[in-house]
């Protein structure tokens, strides 16, 4: 009996073991080839599906521009990667075969990557939205939140309530920069407007989120962001209510087809491929991809403005593109100061203008917004 | 504000309860499923394929029910049949749904449904405060809301009731009464798991509407311990579960007031507040743990 009961734990091992190698460990990869074999392979980890309607389906969308724009480009790809070790692992498979450039979509990667890059000096790393820390690795990213500044004002312009609801994940930089950029867009336009902040606590947690999206429509919220890894849950529950949607990392405009105003997409395709060629022509040392290179309108089409929906009326429309227009030629910029947080403190001293790198410090809400995050402050 | 927390208790806390009840019958028939989040992903992907192949969220209903049974069978086949580790079985079963749910379901992340429509009770819809939070949902939900008392009459009133809460506590003597137990567990866990399918199906055919992989988020382990703190007792179980989606609307609700209050607090207070009300209400009240799973609690017991 008590063979027979062993083997059979061996056997729940083995399903566990088997069950970690489809989610965890697995990390699916896979291979594509375009051309001649001639050019480099790339490799791209994602933390994600690539088809969740987010962040990383606008890179995994960009990794295959690159496939189709740099002739010979093998593409190694590897999806659900975690944040730890295991992404060390992916990536050091990936130089076996044959990877002389590798991509780190997400912000976890970043660790595992510097310990990887250490042991392979011949290969070229890029880390997305990082800092550059390693004589091999460069770091991108795209200034979202001027993105985020014109959908608040659309919002801004759009609502009729004057509440604005925000769902976030958790509070870090990134978010709260995106928060405070759609608050300040939203109150350029209407100066009472203010936006509700709730934090779900989890990237991708859908039945959270639609009763969050839930709560802030009861609340009197009529246009609804969000900043989370999977967004289609709390575009579907606006919709369902009559609300307005502001979209990010994808365009949704497919699934509120009556009040999609606009979003925030990435699109990564240009940039990956230009950053691609320069590795390929053997010019990538010194230059600016060789360090941490940060993007805005002005200077590149990372970010964009996902298309209008019917919610919008032209009139919007046209402010919207023209602030748009204000930032390509470098005549508005979202955080020029005074801004001024929750508690009344200035944060950015008037006519002041921090930098990317300042910017990704922030760890304040400023006035109008509705919430609390945990700074001890 | 009241009407929101009362609402979001129902709402959030429907798919809690089914996947609680469905844990607490496996358990009061002596068998502890931790497969319970495995039973409520695969019954949520199997609800949702079927939701979008006949585009019928009824039928898809239905089948996240069998999507639930299955892994909770395999279980039972593991422990009753097989006398595995309770423990170790229940977790293979839960990373083993995660998996396969996660692999199955990558090509349904896109897919669309039209998911079940709340149905009115006329009049009663219109009673403040509570009206839109128990006459005023879709079907699930309301089966939700009435799957406890039922267990409750099934446990208190009915001959079958009777025999499965006597497994639970000596198969030997229900043995000695002409009965099976191995049958007696082997139905309960997988009904149990039919259950806990059912508020997979309740989580994407009425609240989300849409699949990801790994939807669940833990909920199944929540309901283990509601289950343990209910100190396995169906109406109480239910409580907690509508007390734990009680707690999580009141964080949002607090959050979109501005209270000063930092969100990770108040992101623990279902938690927090789940244990401590049970904690205090069981106090005192009559220990209803089976004879049965304290073999699985206190190792070397027989």
């Amino acid at each position: 009996m008590l063979k027979r009961s062993s083997k059979w734990l061996a056997f729940v091992a083995l399903a566990m073991l088997s069950a970690f190698g489809v989610t965890a460990c697995g990390s699916d990869t896979a291979t594509s080839t375009s051309g001649d074999a001639e050019g480099q392979t790339v490799g791209f980890l994602y933390v994600g599906p690539k088809n969740d309607f987010g962040y990383n389906q606008a890179a995994y969308e960009g990794s295959l521009e690159v496939e189709k724009n740099v002739p010979g480009t093998k593409l190694i790809q590897a999806e659900n990667v975690p944040e730890t070790s295991e992404a060390s692992r992916v990536m050091e498979k990936m130089i076996k075969d044959g990877a002389t450039t590798i991509f780190a979509t997400s912000y976890g990667h970043l660790q595992p990557m510097l310990a990887v890059a250490k042991k392979h000096p011949e290969v070229t790393f890029e880390h997305q939205g990082g800092v550059k820390s390693g004589a091999n690795v460069g770091t991108y990213f795209g200034q979202i939140y001027e993105a985020q500044y014109l959908t608040g004002m659309a919002a801004g312009l759009s609502t009729k309530s004057n509440k604005l609801g925000y769902v976030v994940a958790v509070p870090i930089p990134q978010t709260l920069l995106n928060i405070n950029a759609f608050e300040l867009g939203a109150q350029s336009v209407n100066p009472k407007a203010k936006t509700t902040v709730v934090f779900t606590g989890s990237w991708c947690d859908p039945a959270k989120q639609k009763e969050a999206a839930d709560t802030l429509i009861q609340g009197g919220a009529d246009v609804l962001s969000q900043h989370q890894d999977c967004t289609k849950t709390i575009v579907e529950t606006t919709e369902k209510a009559g609300a307005m949607s502001v979209g990010y990392h994808a365009d949704a405009s497919s699934l509120a087809p009556n009040g999609w105003l606009t979003g925030s997409v990435w699109n990564w395709g240009p940039l990956y491929t230009d950053i691609v060629k320069t590795i390929g022509e053997g010019k990538w040392k010194g230059s600016k991809y060789d360090a941490d290179y940060r993007v805005g309108f002005a200077d590149s089409d990372v970010i964009e403005l996902a298309p209008f929906g019917s919610a919008v009326t032209p009139e919007v429309e046209k402010q919207v593109l023209a602030k748009q227009e204000e930032m390509k030629a470098k005549d508005f910029y979202p955080f020029e100061g005074p801004v001024v947080d929750q508690a009344g403190k200035t944060q950015i001293p008037k006519g002041e203008n921090p930098t990317p790198a300042e910017l990704e410090t922030t760890d304040y809400l400023v006035q109008g917004v509705v919430g609390k995050i945990p700074t001890g402050k | 504000m009241l009407e929101a927390i009362i609402l979001g208790a129902v709402s959030y806390g429907a798919c809690l309860i089914f996947a609680a009840e469905g844990e607490l019958i496996a358990e009061r028939s002596g068998i502890v499923n931790l497969g319970t989040e495995g039973s409520i992903l695969c019954g949520a992907l199997l609800s949702f394929m079927v939701t979008v192949w006949t585009g019928s969220p009824y039928i898809g209903a239905i089948f996240g029910l069998v999507g639930g049974a299955l892994p909770a069978l395999l279980h039972a086949f593991m422990v009753v049949g097989r006398k595995a580790d309770q423990l170790a079985s229940g977790l293979a079963i839960t990373f083993l749904g995660l998996g396969v749910t996660a692999a199955l379901g990558k090509s349904f992340v896109d897919d669309k449904i039209n998911g079940m429509d709340a149905i009115g009770i006329p009049l009663l819809k219109d009673i403040p405060l509570i009206g839109s939070a128990f006459f005023d949902q879709d079907i699930l939900t309301y089966l939700a809301l009435l799957v406890g008392p039922a267990l409750w009459w099934f446990f208190k009133r009915t001959r079958a009731g009777l025999i499965l809460r006597a497994t639970g506590e000596s198969g030997d003597v229900v043995y000695a009464y002409g009965h099976s137990p191995r049958k007696v567990r082997y139905l309960a866990v997988t009904a149990g798991g039919a259950l806990a399918g059912l508020g997979g199906a309740q989580l994407v055919l009425a609240t989300t509407l849409n699949w990801t992989e790994n939807i669940t988020q833990g909920r199944g382990f929540v309901a283990v311990a509601l289950v343990i703190f209910a100190s396995w007792l169906p109406l109480r179980a239910a409580g907690g579960a509508l007390l734990f989606g009680a707690a999580f609307a009141l964080n949002l609700v607090l959050q979109t007031e501005g209270v000063g209050i930092p969100s990770f607090y108040l992101l623990m207070l279902p938690y927090v507040l789940t244990l401590i009300v049970l904690a205090v209400t069981s106090k005192g009240q009559k220990q209803m743990m089976p004879a049965g799973l304290k073999a699985v609690f206190a190792p070397g017991g027989t």
